[in-house]
């Protein structure tokens, strides 16, 4: 019913522009809600859906493995780490965790062992204060962002030094200890690195989105993105867990996707977000399974296991499923050919954000894998085929096109994908020296790439747009900027006394070794080349285009210097360009080689830095592509007219749309299949299918129906009581139209159900039901009050036939299984119930102590349950007002007086021995059949008979008229009886008894636990109460004072 | 005894299926109580059947049943009362709303699939 329910509900909230206007904290804290009731972005909702149940999923595998793992293998067994623990080096290293030590003077704890724990959630805590700030000045929130990542960045500083020295820090704090899970943190060269520039740069970027949004945006919610995105991505690098290392990873995608959309109004903001969110996401649900079967095959998701475990997994037949899984996550991520299509559609973000992102960030957390699990994966032939030709042609491809994109942002992002194309081809070459190439290139293409785009957001800040067509000769109106871009832009050419130009040559030199490795290696040569040809041609197009080539065309604003200090980030950015290109030996060596070293997980490679290496074939390479990059920019225009006849015949987004398509297509070919607006169509559907999978259930399993339990003998009164339940069931479905008739025969129904678990030792379930089947009659009797007296005879004789069989073969099958298990003997936990319940929570009706006590969490959980299905149901009937027929289904008048004397006279009597009772079973119920629930059913039916039998205006003359208070006061007793065993240092919900004396009364036992029952009596109370009773104010005649002893007789 | 049991439970459960199968919002209603019984029932029957020796340690007892499937049959039924009373307030605000105490709030004839 639930079902049908939910399945009407035609109404789906649109929330497109979420206060978007006003700077208001709460707002973005309810950003993530809202954008899940968002239509436009239900893909979040989904994506969100499925990753928390992978997550789920997951974990559950991963508990089960680990604990698998620990009772099996003793010999390669992980010893169990102390919790919250920190090693410096081998210290902590475990028999097969091979953690590095080059930690020699080094004292064994030189750091608080929660700093890398606190550097991960610095940002996630302070995304709140962020988030708050905007009350203070709508610029506030950029000085606490500033604050958050200077804190993060502090947390981190004390281990700096001994991570160069070339330390390892790993962090253990217990999760689920009895699970076996841990957070673990990880900092060696390799997450320095990725941390320095996840926090510089974040710096930098929030200093200069504090001048690049205008006054209107919210910036409060980019800054809380940004600060769960900078958390994130520090969970990324700083993981010792993978598959902790994974739920950050897709959180990244997730801050990703708000940060894309930051722009909610602008539909190409929406369709970027969610298409980057789809090709991140499933790359990332690609890398759980590679990331299981790592776990699968290693036996730990630990990744100092991991990481020594390389020959083991190379050798391992799924190494190459592994390897696939793995490098999908990778590649979507780090958007490599083919899945490069999303950066450049990312570029809908503001410009922070792509700077930040899209350049020196997030795209590289896919070449951080690559980096991070290079000594356990590479050094195979399927790995240098499968990253080093994706890293080549995303080379190409991306070089290639960069150069024909008129949009600023666009050329960037296709650069930012052809140089992750380079260093996925570094690493893909697998050598150490190529793989600490890579490292240097990520360096260098975070500075000079998030320059470049600070630039482009100066530029598109100042004139309006980012069309190259457009923006011409900008030197004269901004020449400071023009010259920052120009640096920038050498760098990224590969211009000597740059910084781009030291890695980009230790790359060629590294191709030029493949000639001799390979076949046709020769070609990988020439490729770069080409490729650096390009990015020649593409670096001159930026600067010449932008600040030269004539007069602008058409800007929307007259451009001219932006702020002072929105180019501040662009100067430091620079700088360091300057810096390492001209001297690498002060500047970057150290930080690169404790980097590499974390790569390798071994010794360095013999490597030269420098700007000078004698005429080898890379410099000629570099000449080449320098001069080569000229020729083409010179003849662009012919190549520009040939670009603008195939555009947009060769882009891969095309094909994501058409499959996009037909994902939908078939959503929507499922959905019209099985939803055509008929409920009773769907719960048949559903009833058939859960017989489908019964049934095949059944089948399977060749076992004998019945199993060798003593069956017990049948005696008469139970046939007879059988046989009665089974006459009135059927005679409710027989005679389903008179709906008085059958509602009784209902109640007879559950009578003998109660009368079931009498005989079957269930005293406390026998009164419950007793209680509940009156209540429950009561209310469906007012309900019916105001529903037609008959059901209609509409069913047509072919859909009774099949509701009947339906039905029929799903009471079958039922029955069947209850025989199945009734006849099977079976291991119970009662036993240890049974025997802890007097000594462990002092009660001798093991029922209730169960509930009140062992599973009182459960309990609490149900109680609130019933006070929201209490509160959910007055909502509804809020202001709804029913006028009741006057006669019943024959025409017959009802009985005028509504209050009859001897009635209502006898129920007040009744009242005070019902609550007598009420108390008194309350009070025994630790010990004999009764409890909370059971006592709180009695008292509210005592209390709905004088509703019923005295009228609404004199009962509530004399009770209180508010039940909220009293569903409210029930759960905060019970909360508390739970938090007061706290207080007194054990966990939530212990119960504490002992054995007083009263005088009359004798010995007594009070158990905290009975306080608990005490909240759930008042909630079964207020909230039975509060159903009822609202449900008879529906009733138009209810609001007037004795309305039939008024009337009088008629 | 079993077999009564199983009986009961299986035939509880098809005039339930049949009537939530019905058109109109109340014997949809008596249904769902109906098969709350059979599901009861069901998940009191995981403990088995034992007749006199109710879970209530007193000196002397030859034996207790299983408890634990009791406890959760216990609040099992506080929450169906909950569950149903949701679902005919539902009824009655659809019926006040919508004219009607169709399931789908419509008078169309119905159709065979």
């Amino acid at each position: 019913m639930r079902q049908a329910a939910d399945g009407r509900v035609p109404y789906v909230g649109r929330v497109d522009h979420l206060g978007a206007d006003r700077p208001n904290g709460f707002n973005d804290l309810l950003f993530f809600v809202s954008l899940c009731l968002c239509e436009s972005n239900f893909f979040f909702f989904l994506y969100l859906c499925v990753f928390v149940r992978a997550i789920a999923g997951f974990c559950f595998i991963a508990v089960s493995r680990d604990e698998a793992w620990a009772a099996g293998a003793a010999s390669s067994r992980l010893k169990p780490l102390p919790q919250r623990r920190c090693a410096t080096g081998g210290a902590a290293a475990s028999d097969r965790a091979g953690i590095i030590a080059h930690n020699a003077g080094l004292s064994p704890e030189p750091w608080s062992p929660m700093n890398l724990l606190l550097c991960v959630i610095t940002p996630f805590l302070g995304a709140a204060l962020v988030a708050w700030a905007p009350r203070l000045g709508t610029r506030a929130s950029a000085w606490a962002a500033g604050a958050v990542t200077l804190a993060a960045g502090g947390w981190l500083a004390p281990l700096v030094e001994a991570t160069f020295g070339g330390a390892t820090a790993i962090e253990r704090h217990a999760w689920m200890p009895n699970q076996g899970l841990d957070l673990s943190f990880r900092l060696d060269g390799l997450g320095l690195l990725f941390a320095l520039m996840i926090l510089g740069i974040g710096l930098l970027v929030v200093l200069y989105a504090r001048w690049y949004f205008s006054e209107r945006d919210p910036l409060g919610r980019f800054y809380t993105c940004m600060m769960l995105f900078m958390g994130s991505m520090l969970g990324v690098v700083l993981s010792q867990n993978l598959i902790q290392l994974l739920i950050f990873w897709e959180l990244t995608s997730l801050a990703s996707f708000l940060l894309i959309s930051y722009w909610q109004q602008r539909e190409e903001a929406r369709l970027g977000a969610r298409m980057a969110l789809t090709v991140t996401g499933m790359g990332g649900l690609a890398l759980l399974g590679g990331i299981l079967l790592l776990g699968e095959i290693t036996g730990s998701y630990d990744l100092s296991v991991v990481l020594a475990a390389g020959d083991e997994i190379r050798a391992h037949p799924l190494y190459l499923p592994t390897l696939i899984l793995i490098l999908l996550g990778a590649f979507t991520k780090s958007a490599q050919f083919p899945f490069h299509f999303w950066l450049p559609n990312a570029m809908a973000a503001p410009t922070p954000v792509s700077a930040y992102l899209h350049s020196a960030t997030m795209v590289k957390a896919g070449v951080f894998l690559l980096a991070r699990l290079f000594p356990a994966l590479s050094g195979t032939p399927e790995w240098s085929w499968l990253v080093g030709l994706t890293g080549l042609t995303t080379l190409l491809i991306g070089a290639v096109f960069a150069l024909f994109k008129h949009d600023l942002k666009g050329l960037l992002a296709y650069s930012t994908i052809s140089h992750l194309g380079l260093i996925t081809l570094l690493f893909g070459i697998g050598t150490p020296l190529a793989a600490l190439a890579g490292v240097f290139h990520i360096i260098n293409h975070a500075t000079f790439k998030a320059s470049l785009f600070m630039a482009a957001g100066i530029i598109d800040h100042e004139t309006g747009t980012r069309d190259m067509r457009r923006i011409n000769g900008l030197f004269g109106a901004m020449p400071y900027t023009a010259t920052l871009a120009m640096v920038a832009a050498a760098a990224m050419a590969g211009v000597p006394l740059f910084n781009g130009f030291l890695s980009k040559e230790l790359f060629f030199a590294e191709t030029v070794e493949l000639v001799a490795r390979y076949r046709f290696g020769w070609l990988v040569p020439l490729a770069v080349t080409v490729a650096g040809a390009f990015a020649v041609a593409y670096s001159i197009r930026f600067i010449h285009d932008v600040f030269f080539n004539g007069a602008p065309v058409d800007l929307p604003r007259t451009p001219h210097e932006p702020p002072r200090w929105m180019k501040v980030p662009v100067e430091v950015l620079v700088a360091l360009c300057l810096l390492v290109g001209m001297l690498p030996a002060l500047t970057v060596e150290p930080l690169l080689a404790v980097a590499a070293t974390g790569v390798l997980q071994g010794p360095l490679p013999a490597h030269s830095i420098a700007i000078w290496h004698g005429v080898t074939p890379a410099l000629w390479m570099s000449l080449g592509a320098l001069t080569g990059g000229g020729l083409i920019y010179l003849g662009r225009r012919p190549l520009f007219a040939l670009a603008a006849r195939w555009e947009g015949r060769w882009e891969a987004r095309r094909v994501y749309d058409r499959l996009a398509a037909m994902v939908f297509a078939a959503a929507r070919w499922v959905t019209a299949g099985l939803d055509r607006g008929s409920l009773q169509r769907m719960l048949a559907l559903f009833v058939l299918w859960a017989l489908v999978l019964g049934v095949a259930g059944l089948w399977s399993d060749q076992v004998p129906l019945t199993g060798p339990r003593a069956l017990l003998p049948v005696d008469p009164m139970s046939g007879l009581a059988a046989l009665g339940l089974m006459v009135c069931a059927v005679c409710v479905v027989v005679m389903h139209r008179k709906r008085l008739t059958a509602l009784i025969l209902l109640g007879a129904v559950g009578l003998i159900v109660s009368l079931i678990f009498v005989k079957f030792s269930a005293p406390d379930l026998a009164l419950t039901q007793l209680s509940v089947e009156v209540v429950t009659i009561v209310l469906l009797l007012l309900a019916l009050f105001f529903l037609p007296q008959t059901t209609p005879a509409e069913s047509r004789r072919g859909r009774q036939v099949r509701d009947l069989s339906l039905a029929a073969a799903a009471g079958g099958g039922v029955g069947t299984l209850a025989w199945a298990v009734l006849t099977r003997p079976y291991d119970s936990i009662a036993d240890w119930f049974l025997t802890q319940s007097l000594p462990g929570g002092g009660g001798a009706n093991v029922v209730n102590v169960i509930l009140v006590d062992f599973r009182g969490y459960d309990t609490l959980g149900e109680i609130t349950v019933l006070a929201l299905a209490a509160l959910g149901i007055y909502a509804m009937l809020e202001g709804l007002r029913l006028t009741a027929p006057r006669a019943d289904a024959e025409g017959r008048a009802w009985d005028p007086d509504s209050h009859p004397l001897i009635m209502a006279s006898l129920v007040r009597l009744l009242l005070p021995l019902a609550l007598l009772v009420a108390v008194y079973l309350l009070l025994r119920g630790h010990q004999l059949p009764g409890g909370g629930f059971i006592a709180g059913l009695v008292t509210a039916v005592a209390l709905i008979m004088q509703y019923l039998a005295n009228g609404v205006a004199w009962t509530q003359a004399r009770l209180p008229r508010d039940l909220h208070p009293l569903i409210g006061a029930g759960l905060l007793i019970a909360t508390l009886t739970g938090l007061g065993s706290l207080a007194f240092g054990y966990p939530f919900l212990t119960s504490a008894f002992g054995h007083f004396h009263w005088p009359l009364v004798g010995d007594v036992e009070l158990a905290s636990a009975m306080a608990f029952d005490l909240g759930v009596y008042l909630v079964v109370v207020g909230a039975t109460l509060l159903i009822l009773i609202h449900l008879g104010l529906v009733h138009d005649l209810s609001h007037c004072a004795e309305p039939a002893r008024e009337r009088g007789p008629s | 005894m079993e077999a009564l049991l199983s009986l009961i439970i299986g035939l509880l459960t098809a005039c339930g299926i049949y009537l939530l199968l019905r058109a109109r919002t109340f014997p949809v209603v008596l249904g769902l109580s109906l098969l709350s019984y059979a599901v009861n029932l069901f998940l009191f029957a995981m403990g088995r059947l034992t007749i006199g020796r109710a879970p209530i340690i007193t000196p002397g007892a030859a034996g207790y049943t299983d408890p634990l499937p009791q406890a959760l049959v216990l609040t099992a039924i506080v929450i169906g009362f909950a569950m149903t009373a949701f679902v005919i307030m539902l009824a009655l605000k659809a019926r006040a709303e919508l004219g009607n105490d169709h399931v789908d709030g419509t008078h169309e004839p119905e159709k065979i699939i």
